[in-house]
């Protein structure tokens, strides 16, 4: 049963999520804001990925674009929180917002309108034709990002000061840190519900089986759009905290690397589970700092690492200790 | 008019390239009959199936099903009008259960696939609908099995249990017996009786035995032309299928 039942995986998610929540609590009374910031980018871009989980994992849909959404999410905090403090008033006198709450809610709905739009395009293609048309919008706004002048270019943008949340002083790592983390457990929580849905029902039936499902009478393309703008939407509100966890937002959270980097940390950790882009945002961040200290080329073994994932462990670290993915 | 027909083609037409894998079929399907249709290898048998089911497109013709023309729509939309269909090789949701497979076309029906937070595996109605229908095609002692680890007749089972929570007007069987031992022949036999009290069923069938001891009416397909239509004893009797097809069978 898909219910709260301890099987092993749900054993190791609930240990994987105590360890990204106990570490850097310790780490911050022991005085080493450092590492809270490495779990802050943990936290983020596993919320990131769990959201490109919606589309790889459970739909079966290799969006090589998704960094448009992680970008947008990035610069809609960056435009908005710009204009309060230049002064300048936006389009239609709106002045801008540092509220982490009107941002996220200005990430979600654009991220939500640009998915809509370039799934509704996309999704008429399928398997490697589906991967380049994704990959050549990112690209497109990629290099619209770098020859729009009003906010930075090529430059990027800074926020000079952390946009805030009601309540939460988000200039204290730990604080930041644990606001960044309730926004990923609850969008892990959405993800679980999706998944076990009548709609992840026939997402799920839909990448095992396409004409299946449209010979029941459910057409795949409607449930695939649906699926790719709440992917999208759930990577921009990722984009938005990194934004404000690196006070920068610049055309390279748009770049192709930044989609391989996402569908990266899910193959690491494991395609389709719940926690799979939890496990694989640890493993590359941790793999980034370790290897990044000891050499520039750490790519390199982080790509040693992937072949082997690739080669022989097909359901990534929580496939490896957890065991074949069960269906109810 | 209670007999009007479910089915009607009229004049179809496909060809790919000089080949007329369809050549001017005309065929319907009647309230409660089970109408075979059957042909040599490559007689197109297939090739209209597709079209029948919205996989290919025609080139001219057409095709009304429940009084209406769906020559022009896709496939969801003409399983939603009540077209169920199983398949000449298996096609199910590999990693699902039996019994999620199932509910899946029970969802289908309800057409309630855009709900997005009530756990499948908590909905009882979904999962009670489901189970009725395993039982009754004898397969509730493997709901829970992945269909990808049944056996070769449970998955043609299973594919008959989905034409069933489809509630269909009409099933379109491709070649159910195919691959089966003469016991899963016999047992499939048995299903296909219980199946026609629900709709009519268009047979695609190679099993000659199966054919006659099921079919009301027999329509023979050779080189994409039919080349006659009729009761069993008719198609027995027709010098043209005899020497076309049947050979020394009848």
């Amino acid at each position: 049963m898909t219910g709260m039942s301890m099987t092993r995986e749900n054993i190791i998610n609930l240990v994987l999520a105590l360890l990204l929540l106990v570490a850097p609590v310790a780490a911050s009374q022991m005085g080493q804001p450092f590492t809270v910031t490495l779990a802050t980018r943990i936290a983020v871009l596993a919320l990131a990925a769990t959201g490109l989980n919606i589309a790889l994992g459970l739909g079966g849909l290799v969006s090589f674009g998704h960094a448009v959404f992680f970008g947008i999410g990035g610069y809609a905090a960056g435009i908005l929180a710009s204009h309060v403090f230049s002064g300048e008033p936006m389009m239609f006198g709106f002045e801008g917002s540092n509220q982490m709450p009107v941002i996220w809610i200005f990430a979600v709905i654009a991220c939500g309108l640009a998915g809509l739009v370039i799934g509704a395009i996309s999704l008429r293609t399928s398997g490697v034709y589906f991967i380049m048309i994704t990959l050549a919008f990112a690209q497109m706004i990629y290099y619209f990002a770098i020859s729009w002048p009003a906010y930075g270019g090529e430059d990027g943008l800074s926020i000079l000061v952390r946009n805030q949340f009601p309540g939460i002083n988000t200039m204290l790592p730990l604080s930041f840190f644990l606001l960044c983390y309730g926004v990923l457990i609850a969008c892990i929580g959405l993800f679980a519900l999706l998944r076990s849905s009548r709609f992840g029902a026939a997402l799920q039936a839909a990448r095992q089986n396409e004409v299946r499902v449209a010979s029941v009478g459910i057409s795949p393309y409607g449930i695939r759009l649906a699926a790719f703008v709440i992917s999208a939407m759930m990577t921009g509100l990722a984009g938005a905290l990194y934004a404000d966890l690196n006070k920068f937002v610049s055309p390279s959270m748009l770049s192709w690397h930044m989609s391989g980097e996402l569908i990266v940390l899910i193959i690491l950790g494991g395609t389709g589970r719940l926690f799979g882009p939890v496990a694989g945002a640890m493993l590359y961040v941790i793999f980034e700092f370790a290897l990044g200290g000891i050499t520039e080329r750490w790519q390199l073994f982080l790509g040693l690492i992937l072949l082997g994932v690739v080669l022989f462990a097909r359901g990534g670290l929580i496939g490896l200790l957890a065991g074949k993915a069960r269906h109810g | 008019m209670a007999d009007r027909p479910v089915l009607e083609i009229t004049d179809l037409v496909k060809t790919f390239g000089a080949l007329r894998a369809t050549d001017g079929v005309t065929l319907d399907l009647r309230p409660g009959e089970i109408h075979a249709l059957i042909g040599p290898n490559g007689a197109g048998k297939s090739t209209l199936i597709h079209q029948i089911c919205g996989t290919e497109k025609q080139d001219s013709g057409t095709i009304r099903f429940a009084g209406q023309d769906i020559g022009r729509l896709g496939v969801a939309e003409r399983a939603r009008l009540g077209l169920g269909r199983t398949f000449q090789v298996s096609s199910l949701a590999p990693e699902f259960s039996s019994l999620r497979n199932v509910m899946l076309a029970v969802q289908a029906k309800a057409g309630s696939s855009f709900r997005f937070f009530k756990p499948v595996m908590r909905d009882r109605g979904l999962i009670d609908q489901a189970m009725a229908i395993l039982e009754r095609v004898g397969l509730a002692g493997r709901a829970n099995i992945p269909a990808a680890e049944l056996s070769h007749g449970e998955r043609r089972q299973l594919e008959i249990a989905i034409a069933l929570a489809l509630g269909s007007k009409a099933f379109l069987l491709d070649e159910p017996m195919a691959g089966m031992g003469p016991e899963g022949s016999k047992r499939l036999t048995g299903f296909l009786h219980i199946l026609r009290h629900e709709a009519p069923i268009l047979l695609v069938e190679h099993d000659m035995d199966a054919v006659f001891a099921l079919a009301d009416r027999i329509s023979v397909l050779v080189y994409g032309r039919i080349i006659a239509t009729g009761t069993v004893e008719e198609i027995r009797r027709d010098p043209a299928v005899r020497t076309a097809y049947l050979g020394d069978h009848a």
